[in-house]
């Protein structure tokens, strides 16, 4: 515990302290990101702070990646971090996340697609890292970078394809579209379009979870809820409000926070106070932990002593990855603000190449095996756009089909029925 | 004897929705819903006179039967007959749906602020917490948009949440939950997630509480697609609006009155729940409609004492259902007295008043005699000074000289 206050006061940039696989590309380790005035500025604040041992008891542990790592070692000379099927499975899940997207970016470019798009190229580590430790019950909420927490947590391409084409076929019919994903079967609560509207739902997700096994006595009820969300949301109110009330009831919840360091065209540096947003959590009683984004095998690291500790009912968990967008915030984001050597730096530590690299290396895959792999997402990534692209529209019909759950909320028309007893209404021609 | 008569009237249709055998028997269970609280509140007992006769009516109590309502089957329908009902006060009467309806189904839990150990800002949830525990009736910390956010996501994984607004006007930090979330998420999904939550609390002018503590919130919710809403008035109909809210898959705004929480009423032993949909008739007469709700109802009533006097005879209704309209029952009367009068506690720009008189003018134009008249409270914060506030909303003179000119 003394250990956890000196982290608080001492947090000498945990991503130092991570077995990094290449150092030298680290952010942190990068010198103007320590210059900074922002990081400056917290440094002094934190000298100021005083903290009493009865807080320092009190405060919970803050688990740095590095210590989870280091435990792993002593385990287990072999090194290895995951074996050859799971390898085989994050790999595939990545590179489904990436050639999916990048063929949404084409779609889009051709007209098959509109809206906003935000596409998830670069941040896959964490999506497949989080989402592939998950049992089927367990729920996703995510944003409006959605697509690929949802591929992820098994909804399939043709389904999100479709939707993002607007056809009937989509997983929401048609009705979401690229912000709005949803699959009650796959316990995808939905990509959530605004800043931080997501996180409660998620915690409420999460409450719904502990009622079952104490108020239901489904004692088998041990779901768990993942909330994705980014760095700007971090700065909105109802992550501080759901961070309180998930760690006052101990919520099966884990907040992830894909710190791709800019909202938008906002820096993360010129707008957070306190940039390492880790740190938030011990102070709202919960651990939090910083991991390198752009290395799979960390985050699934954290992810698996995070989800295991909501799962046994100890409470939530605040993760930082610090990760990467290798694309424009949408695909109509001109993207002109980002420093190019900032965009090359991360595109040198690509989260894929990185477990390919380690897969041959550690000789759980052979190259042959992870082409084989690719060519297969191909083919699905194909599949899916034929099949988005021969599904029929909606129909007119479903216009008026789930305004309400319960139709009759549509009310009682002049002539005493009620309105969604009208023929019109199953046509979608009822005036409404 | 009306209201024993009532009384079996209406077990036999909530316990059972084959059996009924003659159409006139459907009608009259139609009526319970409708007109019971004739027997009430208003000394006239006939109600007869209302020229109800389509099959369509039959038709639709008897899917309120089956959808809406599902009282336990094993009630039996000829204990009711003797028993002589209870009396209590409208925020008891909301409690004692609320706890009915926890006790029915354990999936029901309340969400709010000072829910539980204090027992709801106006006690409507007092004593539920020592009965049902702390994670049932969750108090939550000063978080509004939080844990209305909280109790969407806890819907759709299979909860009944009901969201307490201390005050409804607090609600106004939950806007985007309530919109975004609530409203629109069963859309959006394409119809896999349902949002069975229902979001009540005091709202209204109240005495003298200041602009943020008297908001007159339903025309800022009621164009919240997916969104159901409803203005309890009595005790009656606040206990069996809470359970319908509570029963119906559509998220559903239940508006209840700060003035009006200590309104007292006797009210059925019996299991009842009301039709979300419903308008409720009031006082039928012959000469002008006054559609109303919540608070005004009873400065209506109060008007209407001083019409009679004076020779007039209006229809008075209680719409109940603030969205969607009950225009069955509010065509009926239009047909019948050819004359409107809206009176409402709400803004007059974009108010109920305002949708009300356009669906009116749009289904029954051909039957109106004479413009709909809108009697709104005014476009200004609520102020704080009791003479001020007094201006502020429609008061019972005015209501009468609305009349005198309409029926001029």
């Amino acid at each position: 515990m003394a250990f956890a206050g000196a982290k608080i006061i001492q947090p000498s940039l945990p991503l130092i302290h991570t077995t990094t696989r290449s150092p030298d590309n680290t952010l942190l380790s990068d010198p103007s990101f320590l210059s900074s005035p922002f990081l400056g500025s917290t440094r002094t604040l934190r000298l100021t702070q005083s903290i009493s041992p009865a807080q320092r008891r009190s405060a919970s542990p803050v688990v740095a990646v590095s210590d989870v790592f280091k435990e792993k070692k002593l385990k287990s000379n072999t090194n290895l971090l995951l074996t050859k099927e799971e390898g085989l499975q994050v790999y595939e899940d990545m590179i489904l996340g990436r050639a999916f997207e990048d063929m949404c970016a084409q779609m889009y470019y051709r007209g098959k697609m509109f809206g906003f798009v935000h596409l998830y190229n670069g941040q896959e580590a964490v999506s497949s890292g989080f989402i592939k430790l998950l049992k089927k019950e367990d729920s996703v909420v995510s944003t409006y970078r959605d697509h690929v927490h949802a591929l992820s947590k098994g909804v399939p391409a043709r389904a999100v394809m479709s939707e993002l084409f607007g056809k009937k076929t989509g997983c929401c019919r048609g009705q979401g579209g690229s912000m709005h994903m949803f699959s009650a079967e796959h316990n995808v609560l939905g990509g959530f379009a605004f800043i931080g509207e997501g996180i409660p739902v998620a915690t409420g997700a999460a409450f719904a979870s502990k009622y079952r096994r104490e108020v239901l006595k489904e004692a088998d009820c041990d779901h768990v809820t993942l909330a994705f969300f980014g760095d700007g949301t971090c700065n909105n109110g109802q992550f501080f409000e759901c961070l309180n009330m998930a760690a006052l009831w101990k919520l099966p919840i884990i907040f992830v926070v894909e710190n791709n360091l800019w909202a938008i065209g906002m820096s993360h540096l010129r707008s957070t106070s306190d940039p390492e947003i880790w740190k938030k959590g011990p102070a709202f009683g919960m651990p939090g932990v910083h991991v390198d984004g752009m290395d799979v095998l960390k985050v699934r690291e954290v992810a698996k002593e995070a989800i295991g500790r909501a799962r046994r009912g100890e409470g939530p968990t605040l993760v930082e990855c610090e990760t990467y967008r290798f694309r424009g915030h949408s695909l109509a984001d001109p993207d002109e603000l980002r420093d190019p050597a900032e965009k090359a730096r991360y595109a040198a530590r690509d989260p894929i190449t990185a477990l390919k690299k380690y897969l041959i290396e550690s000789k759980l895959a052979n190259e042959a095996e992870l082409k084989a792999i690719e060519k297969k997402i191909d083919e699905v990534v194909e599949d899916a756009v034929e099949f988005a692209d021969e599904s029929p529209a909606p129909s007119r019909s479903q216009l008026l089909e789930n305004v309400f759950a319960d139709p009759r909320g549509f009310g009682i028309g002049p002539d005493g029925s009620y309105r969604c007893e009208d023929p019109k209404f199953t046509q979608g021609t009822a005036q409404v | 004897m009306a209201s024993i008569f009532q009384g079996v009237g209406a077990t036999t249709a909530l316990s059972s929705s084959t059996s009924i055998d003659t159409k006139k028997f459907q009608l009259s269970s139609r009526r319970f819903f409708s007109v019971r609280r004739a027997s009430f509140v208003v000394v006239r007992s006939g109600g007869d006179k209302r020229d109800s006769g389509s099959n369509r009516i039959g038709g639709r109590a008897d899917q309120l039967v089956t959808n809406a309502v599902a009282t336990k089957a094993d009630t039996p329908a000829a204990s009711t007959a003797s028993k002589p009902g209870h009396e209590l006060l409208l925020f008891e009467a909301l409690r004692e749906g609320l706890e009915e309806e926890m006790e029915r189904d354990a999936h029901v839990c309340v969400i709010g602020e000072d829910v539980g150990h204090y027992g709801g800002s106006y006690k409507v949830t007092k004593g539920l917490a020592d009965k049902y525990g702390d994670l049932r009736v969750l108090d939550t910390p000063i978080a509004e948009n939080s844990f209305t956010g909280m109790g969407i996501g806890a819907a759709m994984c299979g909860l009944r949440p009901i969201i307490e607004g201390m005050n409804m006007g607090f609600l106004l930090l939950a806007f985007n939950q309530i919109s975004n979330n609530c409203g629109m998420l069963h859309y959006t999904s394409g119809g896999q997630f349902k949002i069975p939550v229902v979001i009540r609390g005091p709202g209204g002018v109240g005495r003298q509480l200041g602009a943020e503590h008297s908001q007159r919130l339903e025309s800022y919710f009621q164009s919240i697609p997916g969104i159901q809403m409803v203005a309890c008035s009595t005790p009656y109909n606040a206990k069996g609006l809470m359970k319908a809210a509570i029963r119906s898959d559509n998220p559903v705004i239940l508006f209840e009155h700060v003035l009006l929480y200590n309104l007292k009423e006797r009210i059925p032993d019996e299991e009842y729940v009301l039709n979300l949909e419903e308008a409720e008739m009031v006082r039928p007469g012959e000469h002008v409609t006054i559609l109303t709700y919540s608070r005004m109802r009873y400065h209506v009533m109060q008007a209407a004492k001083t019409l009679v006097n004076k020779g007039y005879d209006p229809e008075v209704i209680d719409i109940r259902s603030l969205k969607p309209f009950d225009l069955y029952t509010i065509g009926n009367s239009i047909k019948k007295t050819h004359r409107v009068l809206i009176v409402e506690e709400c803004m007059r720009t974009g108010g109920i008043g305002a949708s009300l008189t356009a669906a009116i003018t749009e289904n029954f134009h051909d039957y109106l005699d004479a413009p709909i008249v809108c009697l709104s409270s005014q476009d200004v914060p609520t102020p704080y000074a009791g003479t001020l506030e007094e201006w502020t909303v429609v008061q019972p003179p005015q209501i009468v000289a609305a009349v005198e000119q309409l029926c001029r």
